[in-house]
């Protein structure tokens, strides 16, 4: 398998395919009578295409479109604020994903909370923030919910697990997305021109091909499930590119080692058990309805919300900070005159820059020439 | 938006709920209660410390073989 697993990484076979999605976008532009537009809705895919050189290698022949699938990058403010003010509470240990903490709320971040004396601690995994729970019986500890599909349902376990446990000290606050609501409001967002995706491979493993069709059915939008290695993001560029040049739309998954068409029913169940859709803020998009989640029945006793009486109170974006056009692939990174020079990874304005999925930072990493 | 790196089962904890995983380098208590009984030798994609889904090697290979064919042929009509 370690062989098969490193043969993706093929740079032999990654040029032939490359020529073929440049052959291919080439008759899809012929169709369109402009270059098409494939948005990458996955940081992590964001990340992989910049690290490849792709935009490079692909840029006279598609558009390649950043898109609202990077967690922390879509928390909105006023989380980002009321984790401040959880972590300012004497009784909370806040735990949380690393990409967090550096991310600026309205009144500075939970790193400088950490300086002030804020007891706030970084995780690998939900399950780390239950032994914690475990081991610190007479503080509260707090893990900060954000992630996709991806996580949502190892959040859901590490509830189910504490109160196995019999742990009442841990307490989670729901920041959690559901991504196919946004891709909605991206289809019916008139300012937002896209020919086709690139899918998230991991959010849709749990989810499953079926639950993505709506996107070709209903929209006539074509996209392609994809995995994370450079092969790939090429074979699943060259399916969608297909399509286009075919006049077809469909969902497809070129991640079959991974993806099942019903996905992974015992992810989905224990979100369901834990969990219900909620209507969510995201930074960019907005409101949406059904794109959060919320917990349900025995479970809210787990809301940190509820837990300590937190309140979101909506605040102003930084002026001038373009990340939430960016999330929308409204514009590129290179169009907010911030970029590079007043926000950077070392000193960053919004958190498109912060997390190592953003792609402002992908952009500051890789794209930068001259 | 959500990293996954593959691992190998080397150690069963406890069946349906820990094993432990080797990254290349690294070896990791993993959760894989969403992934039901795994076997040794296995891999399995882990997020955040858990298993999200087992890889499937004759589907990997499948993939591969349909790029190289590809490749192989030249043929802009085949993928």
């Amino acid at each position: 398998m370690q062989e098969i697993l490193a043969r993706f990484k093929d740079a032999q076979l990654g040029k032939v395919l490359l020529r073929r999605v440049r052959e291919e976008a080439e008759r899809a532009a012929d169709v369109l009578g402009r270059l098409p537009v494939c948005m990458e809705v996955c940081g992590t895919h964001t990340m992989a295409i910049s690290r490849a050189g792709l935009h490079g290698l692909l840029r006279d022949r598609v558009v390649l479109q950043s898109g609202p699938g990077c967690p922390v990058c879509v928390t909105d403010q006023a989380d980002i604020d009321a984790c401040l003010d959880l972590a300012r509470r004497r009784e909370v240990t806040l735990t949380t994903f690393g990409d967090l903490l550096r991310v600026p709320g309205s009144r500075g971040s939970l790193e400088e909370e950490r300086a002030g004396g804020a007891d706030v601690r970084v995780v690998y995994s939900p399950s780390d923030a239950v032994d914690l729970a475990a081991a610190l019986p007479e503080r509260q500890v707090v893990f900060v919910g954000v992630g996709f599909e991806t996580t949502a349902p190892l959040v859901a376990l590490s509830v189910r697990e504490a109160a196995t446990r019999g742990l009442t000290n841990y307490s989670v606050y729901p920041s959690h997305k559901l991504y196919p609501p946004a891709l909605r409001a991206l289809l019916l967002d008139p300012e937002v021109r896209l020919d086709a995706f690139l899918l998230p491979g991991h959010a849709s493993t749990i989810l499953g091909r079926r639950r993505l069709n709506f996107i070709a059915a209903e929209h006539g939008v074509p996209g392609a499930i994809a995995g994370f290695e450079p092969l790939d993001v090429l074979s699943a560029l060259l399916e969608i590119l297909r399509q286009l040049a075919g006049r077809r739309a469909e969902v497809v998954n070129t991640y079959p080692r991974l993806v099942r068409e019903e996905g992974n029913p015992v992810a989905v169940a224990i979100m369901a058990e834990v969990f219900t859709p909620s209507r969510a803020a995201w930074r960019g998009l907005g409101e949406l309805p059904g794109s959060g989640l919320e917990f349900k029945g025995q479970w809210v006793a787990h809301d940190a919300i509820r837990r300590f009486q937190v309140e979101r109170v909506v605040t102003r974006p930084r002026r001038g900070c373009l990340c939430g056009e960016i999330l929308r692939g409204k514009v590129k990174p290179f169009d907010c005159g911030h970029f590079g020079r007043t926000c950077t990874p070392v000193s960053p304005l919004g958190p498109c820059m912060v997390s190592s999925e953003g792609a402002c930072a992908a952009y500051y990493r890789y794209e930068r020439t001259g | 938006m959500c990293l996954g790196v593959p691992g190998k089962v080397v150690e069963i904890l406890e069946p349906s709920r820990w094993a432990v995983v080797e990254i290349p380098g690294v070896r990791r208590r993993v959760g894989t209660a969403l992934v039901g009984e795994v076997r040794l030798g296995e891999y399995l994609m882990i997020h955040a410390g858990y298993a999200i889904e087992k890889l499937d090697a004759e589907q990997a290979a499948q993939s591969l073989e349909l790029w190289e064919a590809m490749a192989g042929a030249g043929d802009p009509g085949q993928v």
